[in-house]
Order: structure tokens, then sequence, then C-alpha cells
């Protein structure tokens, strides 16, 4: 079915004769932001259309201007931006139209589906309630739309998107919804006028990987149902494979490629394209533990020994505790990679920050380094501290503002060691060579650096004390693709020559792949399985890790396209 | 493209006017110069003051002239110095005070931001208590309690500098508190705590510096409310004596008979004057907290052309 669309689309874009009209058409568009450092452009000369039917990407790194193209769309760019070229919707340019007729033209030609569905939807009002606001917006002259209508369209709507009991649902509120069926909602209210284009604004990324595997389907359902448009903005490579027609690759404001999903993928012709292609980690690819039949490092000294570990969150007056961690048990040998796999609430971190005393344990065991983490006084982990590192998820906020790098790197050899300042600003820049960065930046804030270099820098300061141990918490889930290859890359050399045990946390379970030898696999607080990276990725045990890896969209349309099939038949078979 | 700016155009209200435009400058602008006008008069008192704070003539309630250009008071002072001195005595409590309490604010809300458990709680507690008083009235207990009858200058300007900072005191610990409680939940305090730094160390290092950023803001908008708490203790008697130092709500309450008389002289100068200098520090404080907000800040719009684009960087 989407196969033909696709086709259809695609022959029917540059040069048919009888091309349908275009939902949607954008010209020479150039948007210029007003900033204390003077104009920025962040969109220079896109130019692009969207036929009917069509599932259309933009795809870029942070920065790209994919977000300002799709914000142009809907006229939604804020004050200080101003924009020239063309964006026609159903003949009218989004870009000079009065803001009266801007308002017909949003929710009726063209709606929005936003990243974040907890913060898009009102938690105040009823679900309904949401989804009629845009039909009473819009009511033809002269005629109300009644209570009952309202409800009916909404229940409707509901019903379309795969809410299960509509008639019931339709008077919930916001929070009585899981994320997927806010993400749900939040497209039924984009549905209810039956716009001819949707733009879907990373409509995945606040989700876990099983419940994006459902909301792709859902998109792709509603092309096929109702020929809707979709311009989709995503930074993952996977969901574009496994969504997209056509794919425009944007860079630094510029439309760098354009083709067609399946051309892009097997022969990207720019330089850019196949470097960002390059980068994408692709499951089964580049695994930490190719050929490995039994656990490395099995006969070294353990450092970390989780027994039947338990972590509980206190709850309100009169709610019960939330088990965050419930009867784990793990071990970590000197040198070896662990790492941990899970979706959010699935109590990864909870089990990262209890092993660096950041959090406390609520029953079992977890002796970290031969110390028992059950009776934890910080004043005697204290001196444990030298020997584990830690690696924070977001690079931005794991630097005080106010200290420069070298100030920050150099914090843990002013308290565990007693070298002059001299040998301590040599150290601080050996350990900045270490990890790529020139020693010069050891005078830079933090705000200076970008993204990897800030995260590089993070490892400087996680490695300044020759660790036994390094715990890493997402570390490369706030970076683009491009970066993340490389600090992944740094991460692995400076594990190899080092040495150091590492926990590795993440939700990206390619990422985790490259890394990890051993992998644990987390679910609802439980580890549901652990074994060799291999085994676990190429032959899960368990129905969950089945499903999880099922889910992930790989890179590649035509391989997607099998592994599409057999998570239907794995869900159907459930 | 980004250069460095120099110390200057890096100072707290300097580059606050460099980033103003419009109606926001103006405000800004006009904030800057009252306040101007209050610092240089407070501190060219002497100069421009004809006669001593404290001076009598025995002419009273005379009107304007050449020897007393805003006239004089029922008891004789000469109301033009006494306006001028008043300025030196409202910027001398303002600074007394507003330091006092931001030095105890500022420690009591990063220790008690920072340890929490029952320290937290008592200081918290303690804090709205002090809240729930009406703040003249606790001033006034302050006032009385503390100056004992004395009236010399300086225990005068101290009991009414220290019953105001009873009164600022929660205001700071409360702001500081809730941004410790913010960063210790932030990465990089916790990378600190993991490191192993001591909480002496991260509450010096790490969050003080973070924490105190919005104190310039509190502190202007703090100054205004002081001098009329100020000026309120002095309305009902409680502040400093005539014959110490000159104060402007003393003089408005000794002018509130003579209105009635027709004389307005007396009133309206130091009125004039609280109210320009309120005025002042209010616009300063309120224009810097806005332009510190990168959303309530107005920007110039985007050129199309860049022919403009030249023109301010040669501005900059």
């Amino acid at each position: 079915m989407s196969r033909s669309t696709e086709k259809a689309a695609v022959s029917g874009t540059p040069s048919g004769e009888s091309t349908p009209r275009p939902v949607l058409k954008i010209d020479d568009l150039r948007v210029t932001f007003a900033t204390d450092q003077g104009d920025v452009p962040a969109v220079k000369d896109v130019s692009f259309t969207v036929a009917p039917g069509e599932i259309v990407a933009i795809v870029g790194e942070s920065g790209s201007g994919k977000t300002v193209t799709a914000k142009a769309i809907l006229g939604l760019l804020p004050e200080t931006a101003q924009g020239s070229g063309a964006v026609i919707i159903s003949g009218n340019d989004v870009l000079t139209v009065s803001p009266q007729q801007l308002r017909k033209i949003r929710g009726r030609d063209v709606a929005m589906v936003f990243q974040e569905p907890s913060t898009a939807l009102n938690p105040v009002y009823t679900v309904g309630w949401q989804i009629a606001e845009g039909l009473r917006a819009h009511r033809p002259e002269g005629k109300r739309v009644g209570r009952k209508e309202a409800r009916k369209l909404a229940i409707e709507a509901l019903g379309k998107v795969g809410i299960p009991e509509p008639e019931k649902r339709v008077d919930y509120y916001p929070h009585q919804f899981s994320g997927g069926q806010k993400q749900r909602v939040v497209i039924a209210a984009a549905l209810a006028l039956n716009p001819g284009l949707i733009v879907a604004d990373e409509p995945t990324t606040a989700l876990d990987v099983t419940v994006q595997a459902e909301i792709l389907e859902l998109l792709r359902d509603l092309r096929d149902r109702y020929g809707t448009s979709i311009v989709l903005i995503t930074h993952n490579m996977g969901v574009v494979a496994d969504l997209a027609d056509r794919v425009v690759v944007m860079f630094e404001g510029d439309v760098v490629e354009e083709a067609s999903a399946s051309a892009l993928f097997a022969a990207p012709k720019e330089a850019y394209t196949q470097k960002l292609l390059a980068a994408v980690p692709h499951l089964g690819r580049d695994s930490a533990s190719a050929g490995f039949t039994e656990r490395a490092f099995q006969d070294k000294e353990v450092l970390v020994r989780a027994t039947d570990l338990e972590i509980e969150y206190p709850g309100r007056l009169g709610s019960p505790a939330f088990k965050a961690v419930d009867k784990v048990s793990f071990t970590i040998s000197a040198g070896e990679v662990f790492g941990l796999v899970g979706e959010s609430g699935s109590g990864k971190t909870t089990i990262g920050r209890a092993i660096a005393g950041l959090n406390r344990t609520t029953g079992g065991s977890l002796n970290v380094l031969g110390y028992e983490m059950l009776n934890y006084k910080e004043r005697s982990f204290r001196p444990l501290r030298k020997d584990i590192g830690f690696v924070f998820q977001d690079p931005a906020a794991s630097f005080n503002p106010h200290l420069t790098i070298g100030e920050c790197v150099a914090e843990p050899l002013l308290i565990h060691t007693d070298l002059n300042s001299q040998a301590v600003s040599k150290k601080v820049a050996d350990l900045l060579e270490s990890v790529q960065l020139p020693a010069a930046y050891a005078k830079r804030f933090p705000h200076e650096l970008s993204g990897g270099q800030r995260q590089r820098a993070s490892l400087a300061r996680g490695l300044a004390l020759k660790p036994k141990l390094l715990i890493a918490d997402e570390p490369t889930s706030a970076l683009d693709v491009s970066v993340q290859a490389k600090v992944l890359e740094l991460f692995r050399e400076i594990q190899n020559e080092l040495g150091f045990a590492a926990l590795f946390i993440s939700h990206d379970l390619a990422v985790v792949d490259i890394l990890a030898e051993w992998v644990g696999v987390l679910y609802k607080g439980k580890m549901v399985e652990q074994g060799i990276g291999n085994q676990i990725m190429g032959n899960p045990q368990d129905a969950y890790t089945k499903r999880l890896i099922a889910s992930l969209p790989v890179p590649n349309p035509e391989e997607q396209a099998k592994r599409r099939a057999l998570h239907q038949a794995l869900l159907g078979a459930k | 493209m980004e250069n460095k700016k120099s110390l200057f155009s890096r100072l707290p209200v300097i580059s606050q006017l460099k980033k103003s435009v419009g109606l926001q400058r103006g405000m800004l602008v006009a904030g800057i110069v009252l306040t101007l006008i209050f610092l240089l008069t407070a501190a060219l008192a002497p100069l421009i003051a004809p006669y001593g704070a404290t001076q009598r003539f025995d002419l009273t309630q005379a009107a304007p002239s050449s020897a007393h250009i805003w006239g004089t008071t029922a008891g004789g002072y000469d109301v033009f110095s006494r306006t001028i001195w008043g300025a030196q005595t409202a910027f001398i409590v303002i600074v007394v005070a507003v330091a006092l309490s931001i030095f105890i604010g500022v420690i009591l809300g990063l220790v008690s931001g920072y340890i929490g458990g029952w320290l937290d709680r008592i200081l918290v507690v303690v804090a709205d208590a002090i809240y729930a008083f009406p703040t003249l009235l606790l001033a006034m207990v302050m006032s009385i309690a503390l100056s004992q009858g004395r009236s010399d200058m300086w225990s005068g300007i101290f009991a009414a500098a220290i019953s105001i900072t009873v009164v600022f005191i929660p205001q700071y610990f409360r702001v500081i508190r809730a941004e410790t409680i913010r960063l210790k939940a932030e990465p990089f305090v916790e990378s600190a705590i993991v490191v192993g730094a001591s909480s002496v160390r991260i509450m010096a290092r790490h969050i003080y510096k973070n924490a105190t950023r919005t104190l310039p803001l509190i502190f202007t908008l703090n100054a205004s409310e002081a001098i009329l708490t100020l000026a309120g203790l002095g309305f009902l008697g409680f502040g400093i004596e005539p014959s110490a130092a000159a104060e402007w709500g003393y003089d408005l309450n000794h002018a509130q008979s003579d209105a009635t008389a027709g004389i307005w002289w007396t009133g309206v100068f130091p009125g004039a004057a609280i109210v320009l200098t309120v005025l002042g520090l209010t616009l300063l404080g309120e224009s810097m907290n806005d332009l510190n907000d990168p959303r309530l800040r107005g920007r110039k719009k985007a050129k199309k052309n860049g022919a403009q684009k030249q023109e301010e960087l040669v501005e900059a």
C-alpha cells in the first residue's frame, strides 16, 4: 500500500505532466532572526513542494533550520524573526496573509503535531474539549457547532487515531493518558478538521522506542486511509527510513540534498549526507561483543555487585512508595563495559546514581568497591569517590557556568591530590589533550564550547583521577548523530587504553551495542534479561526485549520494511 | 563573530542600556538619570546645600526667597538644605540596610537551602513569621528597641537601617534559598558531589555565584522600598530626630499642619524628593529586570538589506 503511494508521489513531483496541485509549496524561504549579536540567518533559500498524500521528511542536525522551516509553514515565527520568500498553502501565502486569514488556514488546511505531547495539551480541560476547540474556531458562517455535534466529532477523531473506548475517553483529562496516547490525542486534534497537511515536529522524540513504533504506524495509516500529506521534522534517520517517501536534508539553513527515501539511503550524493548517514549507529554493525561466546573479564576483580537490589522513592502522604528498582542483581568486573538499556522509567538512571551515591538504596545489597551502599554515609564514602568517575547526560548543565573548563576539570585533582597549581594545570592540559581538545580550551567557559566538546571535557573530568569505574548516564543522547559518533569513538579508544570498568546507561540499543560487551535490559525496575551484547541484540529471549529490538527503526528503508512486518507479526502474536 | 566586549560594557547597568530599544530604553534612561541625580545629591550635599541640615533660623514658615530659595519650616529649618541633606541620610540608610540584609540573607539562604532538614524548616518558619508582620509595625518595634531614646545621627541611622534589615532579610533569604534548592538538583552540583567536594566547597564555589545573579535586581527594587520604609518611620516619628539629621519623612509629617494654612513649600519638596527617588530606583530595577529576561526584552526588527547592519556594527 505505502509502496504504491510512494511511487505515485515520486513520479508526480518534478516534471510530471498532470502534476496534482501540491498541498504545500515553499519558494526561496529565508528567515532571519534579530539577536543581541546582530542578525542571524536561520533559513537561507529553502524551496520544496509536498504533493497530496506524500510524506516528506526534513532531516538535519540541531541548528540546521528544520524547526524554523516547520514553524514558517504555520506562520508561527516569533516576533524577532523576519521571513521572506513564499510559503503557499492552498493558494495563500502564509507569510503575507492577514492574521484573520492565517487563523482560518491553521487547523483547516494545515495542522501541527508537537514534540512534547504532555505540554501541548492543556491539563485543565478534557481532551474532548481540546479537540472540539478547533472545530468551534472554524465553524461555518452563521452556524454554531453544537455541544453534541462537537462531542460526536471529537469521539470520531479519537477513534481515528486508535484510542480505545473513545466514547468514554473523550471526557478524560490529559494526565489520565500515557505519553503515547497523549501524542495520539494531539494527532486527533490536528486531524479534527481533516486538514490536507500535517506538520509533525519531532513527533516521536519524546517517546520510548516501543511507543514510537506505534505512533509511526498511526501516521502511516492516516496517510494511507485519508490521503493526508505529512511534513515530518526529525533528526532520527531510523524514523525517516520507516516513514518518509521523500527526504529533504538540511544543513545550516540550506537544503543540501533532496531525494526519494530509497534513493537517499541507497546512494547519498552529497558529502554531508554521506557523512550524516555513516554516523548513524546501526544495530548489529560494529558491535563491541562481535564474536564473543562467553562473558569477558569474568576472572577479573568484581567492582560492583548488586544482589536483589531495591530502590524505593517515598510516596506522597497516603500513597505507597514507588519501587524504581525491584530485585535487580548484576556484577561489573574490572575492565568491563556494562551496558544498561531500558525505556524511560525503567530505573536505569536510578541504578547509576545509586552506585555513585547520589541515591540511597532501600533493600537488597549494593556493593561498590567493597563499600555496602545500604548503610551509606557521605563521610565514609567520600574517599572512594576518587575511584568513581561520572559523565552526565546534559553536557551543558553539568559544568558550572561561572568556572572555566580548566577549573572544572581540575576540581577532582584539587580535592583529592595535593599537587601544586602548576602541576594541576599541566595535568589538565594533558587530560584535555587525551580527549582531543586543545589545551588552550582550559581558559574557555563552558558556553563557549559546542555540545560535543563539552561532553569530551566532561569525560576528561570523569577520568581525571584515573578511576576504576566510570558511570556514563546517557552521555550522547543530547548530542547530534555526527557528534555522537565522534564521542563514542573517543570513549571506546580511551576505554581500551586505560582499561577502566564502565556502566554505560542508554535508551539507544544501537549505541549500547557499539560500546558494551555485556548488556542488561531493564523494564519497569526489573532486569528482564542480561547477556553478551550481540546475543541480546541478535537473539533476544525475553518477550519485552524482543519487542524493544523489533521496535527500533533501522536507517535503511528496505530493511526497515521487513522489520516492520516482523514487528507487526510480533504484536499480532501477543 | 563574537568579539570580546570590554569590561566597561559588561557592567550591570551599562550592558543593559546597550541591549535596550524603544520604550524600554526610555524607561531605563529615566531611571538612570533620576538615580544619578539622587546619588550626586547625596554625595555632594555639603557643596550644594547652603546651610547645615540641623541649622535653625529665627525666620519660621517663610515663603521662598533669595535667602531661603524653598522657604523655611515652622521649626526654622531651611527646606532646600533639609531636602538635599535628606538624600544623604536616605542613601546611607539604604546602603547599610541592604548590605546587612544581603549579607545575612544570602548566608542563611545558602545554608538553609543546601543543608535542608530541620534547620531549613525552622528558618523558613521564622522567615514566614517575620513576613506575616506588617513591615512598618515591625520596623517601628525594632527602631524603638534599638534607639532607646538616643538621638544622635549615627544611632538614628543604624536604628532605621537595622529595622529595615529585619524586614528585608526574609526576602533575600527566600530568593537565595529557592535558587539554592533549584541549583542543588543541577547536574553541575551533582558532578561536584560525585567528585567528592565538601558541602562548604559546593556552597561557596558552585552555588553562591549562580544563586546571586538576581541580587542586583532585588537590590534596586528593595532600595526604593527601603526609602519608603524610612520615610514611613520618619513620618510616624520613629526615625531619625530632626536635630540629628535631615529626614524626608519627618519633614513631611511636620508639613501636614502647614498644608491647610496654605504653606505648600514645606511639604512639596521633601514629598517630591521621595517620589522622584523611589520612581527612579523602581524604573531602574524594573527595566533591568525586563532587559535581563530575553523573553521580555524588545529587539530591533531584523533588516532585510545589509546596509543597516553595517550601521549597527559601527555603533557597536
